[in-house]
């Protein structure tokens, strides 16, 4: 698959995946510039698709509580406190008693528990992470630096304020071109549908957990009291009803925008141009460019800031694409190992015979 | 990019338990979460790179013992990889997350992907093991009855039809590994089938050395002495050329894993070339570091992939790396 194939017809992917005459590939355009941070998206997808709750979690990350998507949270909203303001935007807080954000002090706390946790804060999304070392037992109260009384600045003087913006951003599988959890994935439990989306077919799927490791963005993970892999499925049944997925049905402010694919790219470069030519220099596509290291998204995204600043690795490659080079390598020491048992078997035989 | 701004929420920060050297100090991540998923991978498969491999070696000693007529080399081969093979598969089971659907694998091959391949790697493999074994099981009372000599017959065959198939069950695990978005397996993908060949022959050899007397042991000291040296200059190959990655190879438990691992593939090496073709004790001590090397090294392996998981500074780094110096180069073309 290349995405020379993808530039032209809208159902190519499918196409290449045999199926006959299929509906135009759909995605999601996820423009973080007008998300509020409401998560109604994490709670219309609980619902409609019935993923569990995994457990009441404080987590310090500013008012980020799900932490990164999992196999129980297929949505994920991301909150970044920033000093500094939008594109050329005055962050109106001349004059008020508006102090800096107490995020560096809450991270503090957080930092701690990803480190004590055994997946290393991977468990996010599906379990809460472990109470900090020293923390004690459950019921101990955590000093999350949370506001008191005083109003924030009220007590450090208008010397502390800074200019201040908050991002925030709503992730989701990716619905990758080329798809490393689909690719290694051995029973086949993980497949493309007509849709051009990747799902895992849960009355097939065994557990084995490779997809989980061949994901460059951490998305698909193990349901641990369940045993099988969860991630977004686009809400494939609903599109077999010609309905919106319930995530971009929920959101109030068209952040997350659902339709065919090339579409969706059209305004998401639309909605970049104007936005640079707002003056906010620093907003990017991420996953528009079909000649990616995974071939291009079928869920893109327009960020405020690099991709690293929202928990998104800058530049993935799907492992696939290595599979000739490493088989090859492969091949090389199995035949050394071959040679090496014949000719420690032939060494010794004609040592024997002298 | 901005370099006005702080990239992380409450100033940049490293991430991570080990303070981080040089320009990778300051890289941007959320909260330092992890970027990538932990594998959701235990001990089991730790262990079973090693029994894997282990089969293996032995399948294609005792094979060649087959050939060469040293019956006992032989026997104590055959046991030994059919019993490395039910470990492998017990703990492959036991791993999955829906072990009773263990069966689903065999429901397709993939070639993309490198566990449908083991997989069927395994089912060629597993049967002329088991048949072979349940040879060398038999009274020897029974072994002139005329069924006995058909299953010898059979045994044979497919037992030396597994040993060919046996260096695709040594080496096919390092793909498995590889072909991940994990940056400490992804990383030495060059190097690390040669690793996992020479740990497997070495823990094959070592097995013969172990359980064989002497004067039918020399093709497995051959083959575990081979197989240790290949190791041992894979391995440092594969180190040589790390990146960033070299830190999770060196710290923790996959740093003690590897050195243990190194020290004794050396003292099993040296102890095959030097004591074991004259006692039987040094020979046994040999094989028992070499195997003991062996399983080391492919939990080093294991747990230095995990761990670079955990830290999303060796995901992000390598990559804006790659992006920095391709914007550089088109500024080079454009300018």
């Amino acid at each position: 698959m290349t995405s020379r194939e993808l530039a032209a017809p809208p159902d190519a992917l499918a196409r290449a995946n045999g199926y006959e005459a299929p509906p135009p590939r759909v995605g999601f355009f996820t423009d973080t510039s007008v998300c509020i941070g409401c998560k109604a998206c994490e709670v219309a997808c609980k619902e409609w698709n019935h993923v569990p709750d995994d457990g009441l979690d404080l987590l310090g990350m500013s008012f980020d509580n799900t932490g990164m998507l999992g196999a129980n949270s297929w949505r994920h909203v991301a909150f970044v406190e920033q000093p500094r303001p939008v594109g050329r935007q005055d962050a109106g807080l001349a004059g008020l008693p508006t102090g800096p954000s107490g995020l560096a002090h809450t991270s503090e706390v957080v930092e701690a528990r990803l480190r004590s946790a055994p997946r290393g804060g991977s468990e996010l999304g599906t379990t809460p992470l472990p109470t900090a070392p020293g923390g004690g037992a459950p019921h101990v109260v955590q000093d999350l630096g949370m506001p008191t009384f005083s109003r924030p600045g009220d007590t450090s003087g208008p010397e502390t304020r800074t200019d201040f913006r908050w991002l925030m951003e709503s992730d989701v599988c990716k619905h990758c071109t080329e798809a490393g959890c689909l690719d290694v994935c051995p029973t086949g439990a993980l497949f493309r549908t007509e849709f051009g989306t990747v799902v895992v077919q849960q009355d097939v799927c065994n557990g084995c957990g490779y997809c989980v490791s061949a994901c460059p963005y951490g998305v698909i993970d193990r349901r641990p009291d369940d045993g099988r892999a969860q991630k977004c499925t686009l809400c494939y049944d609903r599109l077999h009803d010609g309905l919106t997925p319930a995530c971009a049905k929920a959101c109030p402010t068209e952040s997350i925008q659902f339709g065919p694919l090339d579409e969706l790219r059209e305004r998401a470069d639309r909605r970049l141009a104007e936005l640079h030519g707002q003056g906010v220099d620093e907003a990017e596509l991420y996953g528009r460019d079909p000649d990616d290291g995974v071939g291009g998204h079928g869920a893109l995204f327009l960020l405020l800031d690099k991709p690293e600043v929202y928990g998104l690795p800058p530049a993935p490659v799907v492992p696939t694409r290595f599979a000739p080079q490493i088989w090859r390598r492969v091949g090389a020491a199995a035949a050394s190992f071959a040679l090496a048992a014949i000719g420690a078997f032939a060494s010794t035989a004609v040592g024997n015979r002298r | 990019m901005n370099g006005a701004h702080d990239p992380h929420p409450g100033g940049p920060r490293r991430a991570g338990p080990e303070p981080a050297a040089g320009p990778a100090a300051d890289v941007a991540s959320y909260y330092g979460r992890p970027v990538l998923k932990s594998p959701v991978w235990e001990w089991g498969t730790a262990a079973y790179l090693f029994t894997g491999g282990l089969a293996a070696g032995t399948a294609v000693v005792a094979a060649g013992a087959d050939l060469q007529g040293a019956v006992r080399l032989r026997r104590a081969c055959w046991l030994g990889s059919f019993g490395a093979l039910l470990a492998s598969v017990g703990l492959l089971i036991d791993d999955l997350g829906r072990p009773e659907r263990f069966h689903h694998m065999l429901r397709v091959a993939k070639p993309t992907s490198p566990m449908s391949i083991g997989t069927w790697l395994l089912t060629a493999f597993g049967p002329g093991v088991g048949a072979a074994a349940v040879w060398e099981l038999l009274p020897v009372r029974w072994r002139s009855a005329r069924p006995a000599r058909l299953l010898r017959a059979l045994s044979r065959g497919i037992g030396l039809a597994s040993a060919a198939t046996a260096p695709g069950v040594a080496t096919y695990t390092a793909a498995l590994l590889a072909q991940t978005a994990v940056p400490g397996w992804s990383e030495v993908r060059g190097a690390l089938p040669f690793v996992f060949a020479g740990s497997a022959a070495a823990s094959g050899g070592g097995f013969g050395m172990l359980a064989a007397p002497l004067d039918e042991a020399a093709p497995a000291r051959a083959f575990a002495a081979v197989g240790a040296a290949g190791e041992l200059v894979a391995s440092r190959v594969m180190e040589r050329r790390m990146g960033l990655i070299r830190e999770v190879y060196h710290q923790g438990a996959a740093g003690r894993c590897r050195r243990g691992a190194e020290l004794l593939t050396v003292a099993g090496l040296a102890g095959a070339l030097l004591t074991a073709k004259r006692s039987r004790a040094g020979a046994a001590a040999s094989g028992i570091a070499l195997l003991s090397g062996s399983a080391l090294q492919r939990f080093g392996v294991f747990e230095a992939g995990v761990a670079s998981t955990k830290d999303p500074r060796y995901v992000v780094v390598p990559q804006r790396e790659r992006l920095d110096a391709a914007a550089r180069d088109r500024g080079a073309l454009s300018s």
